[in-house]
């Protein structure tokens, strides 16, 4: 494998974005949405401020389930299809670089692009709550910017691997957004339906481990367990036993969800 | 298939070699047991209707597809294979309708080429020079007219000197100076020993610039050879044009009398001819007894195209 290949696919990737100002408008979201509810959360309680960064990330938390994943599976979801269906991937490929390289630079250049939106967007909302925040505080808002990371790029190789599958465009986009509807709307809804529909005879010890095949669950326990004021705020997280909720353990689950689809998309893109 | 080519015309080792290739796409047989060679320093045309093959055999040549059957080497070492850095930096390619990316420059894009080509990119300026580009260099391409991007696209597989070369239809969209320009370059890059494999619809193009062609149809390579003797092969029929005065179009046809000719025709000002290519000294011959009533002459041999539809058809 030659790094420098990946480099420059990587480096093409991530300025397009630059240059076409996609990385400006996704931070300047994140940043938007996180000083509202940082500041406007309280609203509906008669208050407005600043209050505390465990309720400000419990907000987030909420939002960002719905918003990284949707902005990486659209970010993604063309990578190699866009190129099959433009003409321009044979000549890539006819260049001194193996189909891996190819596809390593482009998931790199766009995890890229997404990492630096998510952190300027978040971390500027950080520099200027900083004043307001003990450092056990800043601590845990900088792993919720980790995390928020790891969750974007998991579904960007979710992403990465349907732009292998696909046909066509029309159909890598149909199959981003089910993707999104599956693990945001409907995964959830299916496991708590098996629960109420056995009333919990069947399935019950198997709950905590079937949200770890959801990402977008994982994110969530992630940023939940670590705090004790808002864990009760939340249902499926609450029975999630504290052994499976170690940070390491539930890293190395959103690493397998990162490394994972990326390997059968580098699979199919060699056949 | 009938390799045809006269030894003399032999300009070196082969360079590409194909050996019973075969790519089966389920039940069609996309190409189907081709052999190939293609020598060193040679200019080579790849013709053949759509859908004979050529574009299948060009990905394959180039590793950009598996081979069903048979071999392929490119300088010695097989397509695909572990040495396939190596063989592909020895290669340009420009594919059918290429397409960059709109966002860069003209430069920016042959910047990338060059970095994925592991090639400097202190030559870009002269290449595009080379190719009529330079005063586009800092332009989006975006902003290109197609032949603007088809010269792109040819000064993106100039890059890092590339012994063989790959041209997939690369005529598209230039207009009749810059297809001028371009096979300009291909005489330089000829003279500098590089090889080149072309395909073209415009028969006309390059019939009188190639060294050798191979004609494909159904998947399979149907004759190898020079043009000339590719038409020697089919042994199609020669015109004459006879200048005469209309009113010796007659004593023509008399002259021509019990000779094996085809047609005659009496056109604006001269006579048509058709004979066969081994009457073509009788013909002269019998012309030559009407005492200066040709005043000029001129045989047409078969174009490319008449010989191409004779072995495709």
């Amino acid at each position: 494998m030659e790094f420098s290949q990946i480099a420059t696919i990587a480096g093409k990737e991530f300025w397009d974005r630059i240059r076409n100002r996609w990385v400006l408008a996704v931070a300047l979201v994140f940043t938007v949405f996180a000083l509202s509810i940082a500041y406007f959360g309280s609203a509906q309680q008669g208050a407005v401020g600043f209050r505390s960064i465990e309720v400000t990330i419990a907000s987030l938390v909420s939002l960002v389930i719905y918003l990284i994943p949707l902005i990486a599976l659209v970010l993604g979801f063309d990578a190699i299809v866009g190129e099959r269906e433009r003409g321009s991937l044979d000549l890539l490929l006819s260049m001194p670089i193996t189909r891996l390289e190819l596809l390593l630079g482009k998931y790199l250049g766009l995890a890229g692009a997404l990492t630096f939106s998510t952190v300027a967007g978040f971390g500027l909302v950080g520099v200027v709550l900083s004043a307001q925040l003990d450092l056990g505080s800043l601590f845990h808002y900088f792993g919720f910017m980790l995390s928020s990371v790891l969750l974007g790029c998991a579904f960007l190789s979710i992403a990465v691997m349907l732009s292998v599958f696909a046909a066509d465009r029309t159909r890598a986009s149909g199959l981003a957004i089910a993707t999104w509807f599956f693990f945001v709307l409907i995964f959830d809804l299916l496991v708590l339906g098996v629960l109420v529909v056995t009333a919990g005879r069947w399935g019950g010890e198997a709950l905590p481990y079937a949200l770890l095949f959801n990402p977008a669950d994982v994110f969530r326990i992630l940023n939940i367990f670590s705090m004790e004021d808002v864990r009760t705020l939340y249902g499926l997280s609450t029975v999630f036993p504290p052994a499976l909720a170690r940070p390491w353990l539930l890293g190395l689950v959103m690493a397998a969800w990162i490394a994972g689809p990326l390997a059968i998309a580098t699979w199919r893109f060699r056949r | 298939m009938a390799d045809i080519s006269p030894a003399q015309n032999d300009p070196g080792a082969p360079v590409i070699v194909a050996r019973g290739v075969r790519k089966h796409y389920g039940p069609i047989h996309a190409v189907d047991g081709v052999d190939l060679e293609v020598r060193s320093g040679e200019l080579f045309g790849l013709i053949g209707h759509n859908g004979a093959g050529k574009s299948t055999m060009f990905k394959m040549m180039l590793g950009l597809i598996p081979l069903t059957a048979g071999e392929i080497r490119i300088d010695g070492a097989p397509v695909p294979g572990s040495d396939f850095r190596t063989v592909r930096r020895k290669v340009g390619y420009l594919p059918e309708n290429v397409v960059l990316y709109d966002n860069l420059t003209g430069t920016e894009t042959l910047d990338f080429f060059a970095r994925l080509k592991g090639v400097s990119t202190a030559n870009n300026a002269a290449v595009l020079e080379r190719v009529g580009l330079m005063h586009a260099a800092k332009r989006r391409v975006r902003e290109y007219s197609k032949g603007m991007r088809q010269r792109l696209g040819f000064a993106q597989a100039l890059l890092g000197k590339p012994r063989i070369l790959f041209l997939d239809e690369p005529t598209t969209g230039l207009d009749p100076e810059a297809i001028r320009g371009f096979y300009a370059i291909l005489r330089q890059l000829k003279s500098e020993g590089v090889t080149m494999v072309i395909t073209s619809h415009i028969l006309a193009e390059i019939q009188e610039r190639v060294d050798r062609l191979a004609i494909m149809a159904a998947g399979k390579v149907q004759a190898t050879g020079t043009v000339q003797a590719l038409r020697e092969q089919m042994d199609l029929p020669l015109w004459f044009d006879v200048r005469v005065a209309p009113e010796d179009f007659e004593a023509v046809r008399n002259a021509l009398g019990g000779l094996p000719v085809g047609a005659i025709e009496a056109r604006d000002g001269h006579v048509a001819v058709q004979c066969a290519r081994d009457a073509k000294m009788a013909v002269i011959a019998a012309l030559a007894t009407l005492n200066g009533k040709v005043r000029d002459l001129t045989v047409r041999e078969p174009s490319l195209e008449d010989v191409f539809f004779g072995f495709s058809d």
